[in-house]
């Protein structure tokens, strides 16, 4: 009795060894196909030294047949060339629409999680409200008011002044549609950290004779830093990664952004290397922020373990 | 400062025959009345932060609105007003119809827009059909499967959540050109892209339910004679409904929305899913059409959320708590 009862366990174990790493297979193998060997793709062609008959690049999966000389000259037109515009207008356009973000956000996070009282509900639905509406009809809303008949031109007319070409690659414009295009992606991560702030620290600083400032300043401010930090990562990734914003408000080379620059070479088929060399230059600035967020998931994820 | 005069200098104290202290009438001030300075009043109402948040939240919707208003436009302008028509929707066909053979539905429809709207819901559906159990499953075992490998694993599915699109399209786009050529540019690869973004989300979401629920159910049940598939099959799945039905809710929505991947995938013009549609019309051939495409769109991600946020507060009935705020934390 005791024997067969051993047996049919031991079979069980067998059986059911093998269950969690069996349905964890599927989604595994399909972004090791999906995901990684595309993206190993990127470098196999951004690597490559070969060229078929209509001029694109064969993509060299032999890591020992890489030829570094496509990448190389990116590289030096990224610093003294072409591509330098294009990346000095990526950081300081993500630069000044995330410190505007920053400076926007925060106090919105702020004020619907830890200070609305009545109508919480309605805001929190509000501030998601953009999250759910397509991101190129909240573009082309802007393009429709920007418009030379548009909405902005019969403010600015209305006061007198002359009709302003927004769309015709302004530097500002493009800030702004960044600034309109991703702030919900940074105030609703931040609202969730700024949520979960335990209400009685900051009584205790106020009972302790802190002040609001000081209470803001030396207590909240402190303890919402990672939340900042997670919401700039989240806002920062695909704002970087940005083309279709820039081309919809200004498609003008004047504002030309490195996202530009990726989709034209890498759709074009002659520049397919000098795209993929971009892209895995842009992956590699962006690599110190995907760090940072996936050792603050996997860390979290671990203590919820 | 609102001291009450208590142990001011000078007064005499004074106790009652029980030994409680009772101070001289003339020590208890009243608290000052009149201007208290705000920074000094922890209770004071919010008003700067209110009307900051207030003039962003108008700021974020009323563009989106004046959208849905032109496209109601009764002229071809996507920018200047000149009264309400609904031909832009449909059946704008009569001669000399200012939506001549351009509106999204009816007989003598612009069929590009009625291709593109039928294109992005099948692969809206078609996504949440082969993602959501894919991605389910492998919440369950990346969770309760522990092992080096598992490790691996977990670090890859997590990377397409913080993947730019930019990199993941291109990189797809490649890949299918050159390596996966049989598949081809076109419908296959677009599904195939819109799973690969859906899966590491709904593993999120899931995940994040199963920690919740923890290991203790599916012990119990074995403890009393289950199997471990019908463990998970009768206690562990009842209990995640309401995690995947959201994540469903969210693959749809992400699928119908999303630009980036689709638009290096798509291939041609037969394909076309709405925003990529958007995108390419909007220089080419603005009408108040699109803005109409885009409001039915909108309508069709809203029905989605309601849907989802629905079921949620079923869920949240008896637990307390807000349904809006489990959507708001499960897109982390």
């Amino acid at each position: 009795m005791a024997v067969t009862e051993a047996t049919a366990g031991g079979r069980k174990d067998a059986a059911t060894r093998f269950l969690w790493p069996s349905l964890a297979v599927p989604g595994t193998a399909w972004l090791l196909v999906l995901f990684v060997v595309p993206f190993y793709g990127i470098m196999a062609v951004a690597f490559s030294s070969q060229l078929n008959i209509l001029g694109q690049p064969i993509p060299a999966w032999n890591p020992l047949n890489w030829d570094f000389t496509v990448m190389g000259q990116v590289i030096d037109q990224s610093i003294n060339g072409t591509y330098r515009s294009a990346w000095e207008h990526t950081f300081i356009y993500t630069g000044i629409a995330m410190s505007v973000c920053v400076l926007v956000g925060y106090p919105v996070a702020y004020y619907v999680a830890r200070l609305a009282r009545g109508n919480r509900g309605l805001l929190l639905a509000l501030i998601l409200a953009p999250w759910w509406i397509n991101y190129l009809t909240r573009m082309l809303a802007w393009v429709g008011i920007l418009g030379d008949e548009g909405y902005a031109n019969d403010i600015v007319g209305f006061f007198g002044f002359a009709k302003v070409d927004w769309l015709g690659g302004q530097w500002y414009v493009v800030v702004l549609a960044l600034v309109y295009g991703y702030l919900p992606f940074f105030i609703v991560p931040l609202y969730a950290y700024l949520d979960r702030i335990d209400q009685r620290l900051i009584e205790a600083s106020r009972d302790l004779g802190a002040n609001t400032f000081r209470t803001f300043f030396r207590v909240t401010l402190p303890l919402s830093r990672i939340g900042v930090i997670t919401a700039l990562v989240l806002t920062a990734l695909p704002m970087f990664g940005d083309y279709y914003t820039n081309t919809l408000v200004s498609n003008s080379p004047t504002t030309v952004m490195v996202g530009n620059s990726i989709e034209e070479s890498i759709q074009s088929g002659f520049s397919r290397g000098q795209g993929a060399s971009l892209v895995l230059l842009l992956s590699a600035v962006l690599l110190i922020f995907m760090a940072y967020y996936l050792i603050l998931t996997v860390r979290a994820s671990r203590e919820a373990r | 400062m609102t001291t009450v005069g208590i142990d001011a200098p000078g007064a005499e104290k004074t106790w009652d025959d029980t030994g409680r202290y009772v101070p001289p009438p003339a020590a208890i001030k009243p608290p000052k009345k009149g201007f208290v300075p705000p920074w000094r009043n922890p209770w004071r109402r919010p008003y700067v932060l209110a009307t900051i948040t207030w003039l962003y939240i108008l700021w974020s919707l009323v563009p989106v609105l004046i959208a849905i208003q032109f496209s109601f436009n009764d002229s071809r302008s996507r920018s200047s007003w000149n009264g309400f028509t609904t031909e832009w929707y449909c059946c704008g066909t009569e001669e000399g119809s200012i939506a001549e053979g351009t509106s999204v539905f009816g007989a003598g429809a612009n069929d590009a827009l009625l291709t593109a709207l039928q294109n992005s819901l099948t692969l809206g559906v078609v996504t949440t059909l082969i993602a959501v159990p894919i991605g389910t499953a492998l919440a369950l075992g990346l969770t309760r499967w522990r092992s080096r490998t598992s490790n691996v694993a977990n670090a890859v599915s997590l990377f397409p959540l913080v993947t730019p699109e930019l990199v993941l399209g291109s990189a797809l786009y490649l890949v299918i050109t050159t390596l996966y050529t049989q598949i081809g540019l076109g419908r296959n690869a677009l599904i195939l892209g819109h799973v690969t973004f859906s899966i590491s989300f709904i593993l999120v979401i899931v995940r994040g339910r199963l920690v919740s629920i923890g290991s203790e159910f599916e012990t119990a049940a074995q403890d009393l004679g289950a199997t471990r598939i019908q463990a998970i099959r009768t206690v562990l799945l009842p209990m995640l409904i309401p995690a995947i039905f959201a994540s469903a809710m969210i693959t749809f929505a992400a699928s119908l929305d999303d630009f980036v991947v689709s638009n290096f995938l798509f291939g041609d013009a037969s394909q076309i899913t709405v925003p990529v549609l958007l995108y390419s019309a909007v220089k080419a051939a603005p009408s108040p059409a699109l803005n109409a495409l885009a409001t039915i769109l909108l309508m069709g991600t809203l029905t989605a959320l309601l849907l989802t946020y629905l079921v949620l507060r079923l869920r949240r009935r008896g637990e307390g708590g807000s349904a809006l705020d489990d959507l708001a934390g499960v897109e982390m």
